[in-house]
């Protein structure tokens, strides 16, 4: 049509029409908005921040993030160490994340990566004092004033101009640190001036103030910086021209300056706290894995690691989880078989029996969904144990010798007896509500036809059953790949599921980015098999009950 | 084996009762001969028996006593699949996982006829129906008349003698009812086939069959060509069950030869062929059909009986009127006439006076 469609006042038809439905599906989206927000708030955001964890890394960049600058630069083929500068960005990112008490929890995190640089990080953290202590010393005996807060706080505090930026910097510093609110009203303000002349100190000392005035509530003016501040203001000296300086306490820093106070070397600081920090192993791990988001739990997820050189598999004794993989699947696979071969004729005595009978059975096909799936899995332990039920009768009827009993748990075969009875329902309710639309008169025709029974069934009523046995195997499988509970219980070391690695990771570990790696796999695999499915049998065709 | 039955016999029942639950007979005591290429149709209203009898026929059921044969030979324990009988269903029951031809091709393959062989016999029962164009598709794609007439092609595409039909037009609409009566008919006679069909539909049963058997509580209460069926039925559930009646309540008066009279309920007399009444004073049911009722007594003997009735209602009905009386204090009484020039056109409250000649009024059982 050349022209659009027109309604009776004369604007565009397909407008018209928009305008008279949008109402319509307003109000119905108003009636579904409570369900909507609350499965949006309970289960999509949890679900999608907790998948999120899987290739977020901001805590290396958050925890160190002047180390992370200072390290872009190193290239650890040409230089055995990074520099002196790196050295010392470590050592002020260290201080204030020891303060804030989150070093360990980054040393935790690249633990995951490297072992031991968990103990390097706790163990380090504490000796930070010592370091401090080099500057901090003879400056304090040099002249006690830089022992009082008052001195430092009228040193730093703005008098014309504020430096705004380096405060928004320091705020957004710890903020991210401590993953707490640092907008809240500070007794303090960067000299402008001063931030100019001693970057450092001054970057520190704002640091220090944001920190106390935000998270312990107290005010800056009255208290006495950490010690990390000294350091600084003699590394801030050793190039700053004073000449032109003549704000307040401007003789104490020429006196300080003439004195040539020590400072410290940083790297052999970190040297003599830990003979590891002169190795590349802890700065290499720190640059590779400083990115903002990174890969390096989904290949963990799948036993390689990222290095400094690229991706490599993990050490073969580590390798664990594409082992799980595989078993979780072949062992999906085995259940799925059968809860098939267990369901078919189950489903087509539900199907064929007259309407009481089959009441009666579907009742007992139901019933095991009326028991806590613990207590049906308990069950099982009581039957397959090795002093079981089943061990008893087999020893009474005399198949079986008394120190010759099975061991039927704790092992896959445990596992996957259990589950193919827990999830049988499953399978045989698709079956059932796809066999029961199959008419009789299909099986009577292809007899009359010539037809056998089984030529019947397997040529006519079969292929029509087939939709009912995919929707099942697809209920089954992607029930059973992510099972947790059961495995748990009688699955012993032998039988587990990559759900109870994540499990691990989750509860015990602590390692959520690898346990959302592992969880986004899994929801990948099972969303593909159901575009498979929906591709090759088409997904119109599943009906449940 | 149709040389050595004899044609007067090719399927028979023979004293064939049936029972589903132990206490009730669905079918009692059948008695049916059938010769080869009659087209036979099972009339009558649902739970008469006439399913269970085709079923048995099939193979589906087995009889709970007497004889089924087919061909002279007792098929009692020969198994469905093994008694080569055709069948088209209600629902046609094509199987929808296979497109048209392979359907057809079924019935074939199961038989493990090559393949060349096959084709040519799926393309050949096509042509039948005039459904070549189809071959490929799926049953779902189909009109019903369309999947009607391959459950048909499939039913005959290997070449059984005996074909069963279970209500196959029941769930199409009439103009395609009756295009596909008059195609089955014309493949029944053309090929030969000896054809059992059943249902409901009295105008199908009397259009298609060359015999009917109209069942009812289990049992055949007539078989005959359509024509006598109409015209002589033997008692009277047939004579309400075929066609429009007219009946009237009375007492056998007098018996003579091929008439009697009859004394109806309000006292008047009328004429009337005794049928399956046999003693004065014995109660009789007459039935007389609409159109064989004469308004006037210019075409009746001179003796012949007459009743005063009272127009009640006046139905113009295109080819035929359709005049509402009451006689004899029945209120429903019919009777049809031709739409004719010289036809009058009844006013209702008018009286007239109706007679019938004493052949046309059947006295049946009460």
């Amino acid at each position: 049509m050349a022209e659009a469609m027109l309604a009776a006042d004369g604007t565009p038809l397909k407008r018209s029409l928009a305008r008279a439905l949008r109402r319509q599906k307003l109000r119905a989206l108003m009636l579904i908005a409570p369900l909507l927000i609350f499965v949006l708030i309970t289960f999509i955001v949890p679900i999608g921040s907790m998948l999120f964890r899987s290739v977020e890394n901001e805590m290396v960049g958050n925890t160190l993030p002047y180390t992370v600058e200072a390290l872009a630069e190193w290239d650890a083929d040409a230089e055995p160490l990074p520099s002196e500068d790196t050295f010392q960005a470590m050592f002020f990112d260290m201080f204030l994340a020891a303060e804030a008490k989150r070093h360990t929890r980054l040393g935790t995190r690249l633990n995951y990566e490297t072992t031991g640089l968990s103990s390097l990080f706790r163990q380090s953290g504490r000796q930070l004092d010592d370091v401090a202590d080099i500057s901090y010393e003879p400056l304090e005996d040099f002249d006690a004033a830089w022992d009082d807060g008052e001195t430092w706080y009228a040193l730093m505090n703005a008098r014309q101009t504020a430096d705004d930026a380096l405060m928004a910097q320091q705020r957004a510093r710890v903020a991210a640190l401590t993953d707490n609110e640092t907008n809240s009203e500070v007794n303090f303000a960067p000299d402008a001036e001063v931030a100019a002349l001693l970057p450092l100190a001054a970057r520190e000392y704002t640091a220090w103030a944001v920190y106390v005035a935000t998270q312990d509530g107290r005010d800056p003016a009255t208290r006495d910086p950490w010690e990390a501040v000294a350091p600084a203001l003699l590394i801030d000296l050793q190039t700053a021209d004073l000449s032109g300086y003549a704000g307040p306490e401007a003789d104490r820093l020429r006196a300080v300056q003439a004195a040539n106070l020590p400072v410290a070397n940083f790297v052999d600081a970190f040297v003599d706290m830990d003979e590891d920090w002169g190795t590349q192993v802890p700065w290499e791990t720190i640059q590779t894995h400083s990115s903002t988001y990174t890969s390096g739990y989904f290949l963990n997820a799948v036993d390689a690691q990222k290095t400094a050189d690229g991706v490599s598999w993990q050490p073969e004794d580590k390798q664990i989880l594409i082992t799980l993989f595989v078993r979780t699947i072949w062992m999906s696979l085995l259940i799925m078989g059968s809860c098939i071969l267990l369901g078919y004729p189950i489903a087509w005595l539900l199907a064929n029996l007259p309407m009481r009978k089959a009441n009666l059975l579907l009742i007992l096909v139901l019933l095991p969904f009326w028991t806590s799936l613990l207590v049906r899995t308990s069950a099982w332990k009581v039957m397959l144990q090795q002093q079981g039920v089943i061990n008893d009768v087999l020893v009474w009827i005399g198949l079986v010798a008394d120190d010759g009993r099975l061991i039927m748990i704790n092992n896959q075969f445990g596992t996957i007896v259990s589950m193919t009875h827990i999830l049988l329902p499953f399978m045989i309710l698709p079956m059932y509500s796809v066999m029961q639309t199959i008419q009789p008169s299909y099986l009577r025709a292809a007899k009359s036809l010539g037809a056998t029974n089984w030529t019947a069934f397997w040529r006519v009523y079969f292929p029509q059953s087939v939709p009912g046995i995919g929707a099942g195997s697809i209920l089954v499988f992607i029930l059973a790949i992510g099972y947790y509970i059961t495995p748990e219980i009688v699955g012993g070391t032998k039988g587990v599921f990559i759900s109870n690695r994540i499990a691990y990771h989750i509860s015990s570990s602590l390692n959520w980015g690898l346990a959302a790696a592992l969880g986004s796999i899994l929801l990948a695999a099972v969303l593909i098999l159901y575009w498979a499915y929906d591709k090759i049998v088409g997904i119109d065709n599943v009906k449940l009950g | 084996m149709a040389d050595t039955a004899t044609d007067q016999a090719f399927v028979e029942f023979e004293r064939v009762q049936k029972s589903y639950d132990g206490e009730n007979l669905v079918v009692k005591d059948l008695n049916l001969s059938m010769p080869k290429g009659e087209f036979l149709t099972m009339l009558g209203p649902s739970g008469s028996g006439k399913t269970t009898c085709l079923m048995m026929l099939a193979g589906f059921e087995t009889a709970t006593h007497g004889d089924i044969r087919l061909g002279g030979v007792s098929i009692n324990n020969i198994p469905p699949h093994k008694r080569g009988i055709g069948m088209v269903f209600q629902n046609y029951a094509l199987f929808p996982h296979m497109t048209v031809a392979e359907n057809l091709s079924f019935p074939l393959e199961v038989r493990k006829i090559g393949k060349a062989d096959r084709e040519e016999k799926v393309m050949r029962a096509l042509g039948m129906v005039q459904m070549q164009d189809f071959a490929g598709r799926r049953p779902a794609q189909l009109s019903g008349g369309q999947q009607q007439r391959i459950a048909l092609a499939r039913a005959l595409v290997f070449e059984p003698e005996l074909v069963l039909m279970d209500e196959p037009l029941g769930a199409l609409d009439k103009q395609l009812r009756e295009t596909l009566q008059f195609e089955i008919t014309r493949l029944a006679h053309d090929l030969g086939i000896t054809t059992v069909y059943v249902t409901h539909d009295q105008t199908e049963a009397l259009t298609m069959s060359d015999r009917v058997a109209v069942f009812d509580d289990g049992r055949i209460q007539q078989l005959a060509p359509p024509d006598a069926l109409y015209e002589e039925p033997q008692n009277s559930f047939v004579a309400q069950f075929i066609g429009e009646n007219n009946t009237l309540l009375g007492v056998i008066e007098k018996i003579k030869g091929d008439t009697c009279e009859v004394r109806l309920d309000d006292g008047s007399i009328i004429d009337a062929k005794p049928i399956n009444v046999t003693e004065v004073g014995q109660r009789t049911r007459v039935s007389i059909r609409p159109e064989r009722v004469e308004i006037g007594t210019a075409r009746l003997t001179p003796d012949a009986h007459t009743l005063k009735a009272e127009v009640l209602e006046f139905i113009y009905m295109g080819d035929i009127f359709r005049t509402r009386l009451r006689v004899a204090g029945n209120d429903d009484f019919v009777i049809k006439t031709r739409n004719a020039p010289d036809q009058i056109r009844l006013t209702p409250g008018t009286m007239v006076e109706i007679g019938w000649m004493p052949q046309d009024c059947r006295a049946l059982d009460a």
